[in-house]
């Protein structure tokens, strides 16, 4: 008799085989890797892992250090701006483009452009741009504007601003692209209707158009924040973190104390305090957006 | 009676597509007007210019004695119902109501007023606070024509605002449209593609083909005179029988038949007319059993296929060489292969030139 339930384990075997590497990878190298890491923060570890616990010392260090408190206020800076600018500017491109505007294509490839290219490339060609000598600076006193001064790059004061029109250049075309793409998802007889109605575009946008686009919007701040978070070669490529440690970023200190300072333990401190606040920005969200999904249509 | 809406020498083209040309139409205060025409020949076109959602090349529209033509959307009086509902689907049912009220900065009382008495019309006071994606289809719909009423306009502009609803709710929309119509009396232009919409619905249809309107008229004169063959064959389901003939000596010859035209109310004004042509009879207008020996033709035929509906039974034929069909009450009892005697009353055909396909 077949009436008794078959077992649920043994369900879609084939996907559940295909799914094991993936999910050993997972296990091994993510989790496994993670719980690794916060270990051996709290031990002496120098040029190799050891575990001699030295409890929270690594940590009040990191607390205590100059230079990694410069790098989370340069992260919270360039975060922010990058995330407010990236997302008004990504937007307002669209909108222009989604007025149905001749040469759609070209402008679209011109801005999605940088894109394409790499970090390190991005920050070579934006330290000349800025660069006093050759770039900017130089053209327009060339114009006959002599005293005319623009150099964030070798001013300590504003120098991460210098980092952030480069990331701006690369992040906007993506962010123009993916919004496109949900602007084009819009039914157009909603737009036809707001029109009948009498909504201003501006406010159609605001109170109609953009709450529609929220799942493209979601999408899009994940990859904005987490190419925010993880922020190191831009940095290496345009600044070396300089003037004097005026652009370093927690990434990048990481980086340093593990693999130039031979101090893995503090390394991994700051990556686990890095992990701790992504963690805390993740969770809440992850709870109010899949918590109670089921009234999700 | 003074019109609502006047169209005048109407062009619209995308690019080099000239999709309507030197259109004119006058529709009543409080008139009924359905466009009605297979897809694609741009009903949806025209009624989006009269809304002003598209920038006409030519010609001028006037709503209510002003000439709108340029005007925008919002100032034309007007108020649209869409296939799609196009609901703001974050926004809850009263919100949608009054968003476009609020935003014309309407005293708060007021949009109070017009929500409750659009939602009482409507019945959709239990679902204001609900948002589009928790009501169904036909809720849906209803909230997009509320979304309509509160403007409290003289115009009411539906395009095929059925289409997404299964058969039944269809139906049952498509009655409380039509008391919304006796109720309210305001001019409604309607699109749909579907003729017995057009036919419940409509005061007047106007049947379009290629961006023009090819007859303008109640249901019964589309009905029962249509002026060319594309009316007679597109309105009506079944559709009319053809037979390819000539009209000779006040008669309709086709093969071996002679059709006597006597009381046929010809266009013309001579009352008669000659030569190669096509008559036009519609299934029901056929006639079977006892009243067939009333009839001014009759025929028999032998029955090559039925097609029970349950209120009527199809009957496919062959007349003179053509493909014949007759329709017969749900009851009647004929199988195929059987004789089946046929009677015509050609006051009740219509005839058209062979060539040009207009009504003789
Ligand atoms: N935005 C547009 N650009 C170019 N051609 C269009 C556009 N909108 C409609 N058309 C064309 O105009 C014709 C009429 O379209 P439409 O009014 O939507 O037809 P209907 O509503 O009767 O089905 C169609 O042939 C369609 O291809
Ligand atoms: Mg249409």
């Amino acid at each position: 008799m077949a009436s008794t339930r078959p077992n649920q384990l043994f369900r879609n075997k084939s996907a559940k085989i295909a799914a094991i590497p993936m999910i050993v990878t997972a296990l091994f190298v993510f989790v496994g890797g993670t719980i690794w890491t916060v270990v051996y923060s709290f031990t002496k570890s120098g040029l190799l892992p050891r575990l001699k616990w030295v409890g929270l010392d690594q940590y009040e260090r990191l607390w205590a250090t100059r230079k990694w408190l410069v790098s989370i206020e340069n992260l919270a800076i360039y975060g922010l701006c990058m995330l407010v600018l990236v997302f008004v500017i990504g937007f307002i491109l669209a909108a222009l483009i989604d007025q149905k505007i001749r040469f759609e294509d070209t402008i679209r490839t011109v801005i999605l452009y940088p894109y394409a290219l790499s970090f390190v490339v991005t920050g070579l060609v934006w330290q000349w741009i800025l660069n006093p000598d050759f770039g900017v600076q130089n053209v327009v006193r060339g114009w006959g504007w002599e005293s005319f001064t623009f150099d964030p790059l070798y001013n300590a004061d504003i120098a991460i601003y210098g980092v952030l029109i480069a990331g701006l250049w690369q992040g906007s075309g993506l962010v123009m692209v993916l919004m496109l793409a949900g602007l084009r998802g819009i039914d157009q007889d909603v737009w036809k209707a707001s029109r009948v109605d009498g909504i201003p575009a501006w406010k159609a946008y605001i109170f109609i158009i953009i709450p529609m686009m929220r799942p493209v919007f979601v999408t899009t701040l994940v990859i904005v924040v987490t190419g925010i978070v993880k922020i190191y070669d831009l940095i290496v490529a345009q600044t070396g973190g300089g003037p004097g440690i005026a652009t370093e970023v927690p990434a990048k200190y990481v980086y340093d104390m593990m693999f130039q300072a031979n101090n893995l333990g503090q390394g991994f401190a700051a990556s686990t305090m890095m992990l701790v606040t992504v963690a805390l920005i993740v969770i809440p969200w992850a709870i109010l957006e899949f918590g109670g999904s089921k009234r999700h249509d | 009676m003074k019109n609502s809406v006047e169209i005048k020498n109407l062009d619209l083209q995308f690019g080099a597509v000239k999709v309507l040309q030197n259109l004119n139409l006058e529709i009543g205060k409080g008139e009924f007007l359905v466009l009605l025409g297979s897809s694609g020949c741009g009903k949806s076109t025209l009624l989006n210019c009269i809304a002003g959602l598209l920038d006409v090349s030519g010609g001028q529209i006037h709503i209510n004695d002003r000439n709108v033509t340029w005007a925008e959307p919002s100032e034309r009086g007007i108020g649209m119902v869409f296939q799609s509902y196009a609901l703001y689907p974050q926004m809850t049912v009263e919100g949608n109501l009054s968003f476009g009220l609020k935003n014309a900065k309407l005293p708060k009382s007021e949009i109070e007023t017009r929500i409750k008495h659009a939602s009482e019309v409507l019945q959709i006071e239990p679902l204001l606070k609900r948002k589009p994606a928790a009501l169904s289809g036909g809720q849906r719909q209803r909230v997009a024509i509320g979304r309509a009423l509160v403007r409290d306009v003289d115009v009411f502009l539906f395009d095929e605002p059925l289409s997404n609803l299964d058969a039944k709710l269809r139906a049952d929309l498509r009655v409380e449209i039509k008391r919304l119509h006796h109720k309210l009396q305001n001019t409604m232009i309607y699109v749909t593609h579907d003729q017995i919409e057009a036919m419940t619905l409509a005061d007047r249809i106007a049947i379009m083909r290629g961006g023009q309107i090819m007859q303008l008229g109640s249901p019964d004169e589309i009905y029962g005179r249509p002026v060319n063959k594309y009316v007679a064959d597109f309105i009506g389901s079944p559709s009319m029988n053809f037979l390819d003939g000539q009209v000779k000596n006040g008669a309709f010859q086709v093969g071996d038949l002679t059709i006597p035209l006597d009381g046929y109310d010809f266009a013309d004004s001579s009352g008669s007319a000659e030569g190669p042509a096509t008559i036009g009879i519609r299934p029901e207008h056929v006639v079977t059993g006892e009243l067939v020996e009333n009839t001014p033709f009759q025929i028999e035929v032998e029955i090559n296929l039925i097609e029970p509906t349950g209120s009527d039974t199809l009957v496919d034929c062959e007349v003179a060489g053509h493909h014949f069909r007759v329709r017969m009450d749900g009851q009647s009892k004929v199988s195929v292969g059987e004789k089946l005697r046929l009677g015509l009353a050609p006051s009740k055909a219509s005839l058209f030139d062979a060539k040009t396909e207009l009504r003789l």
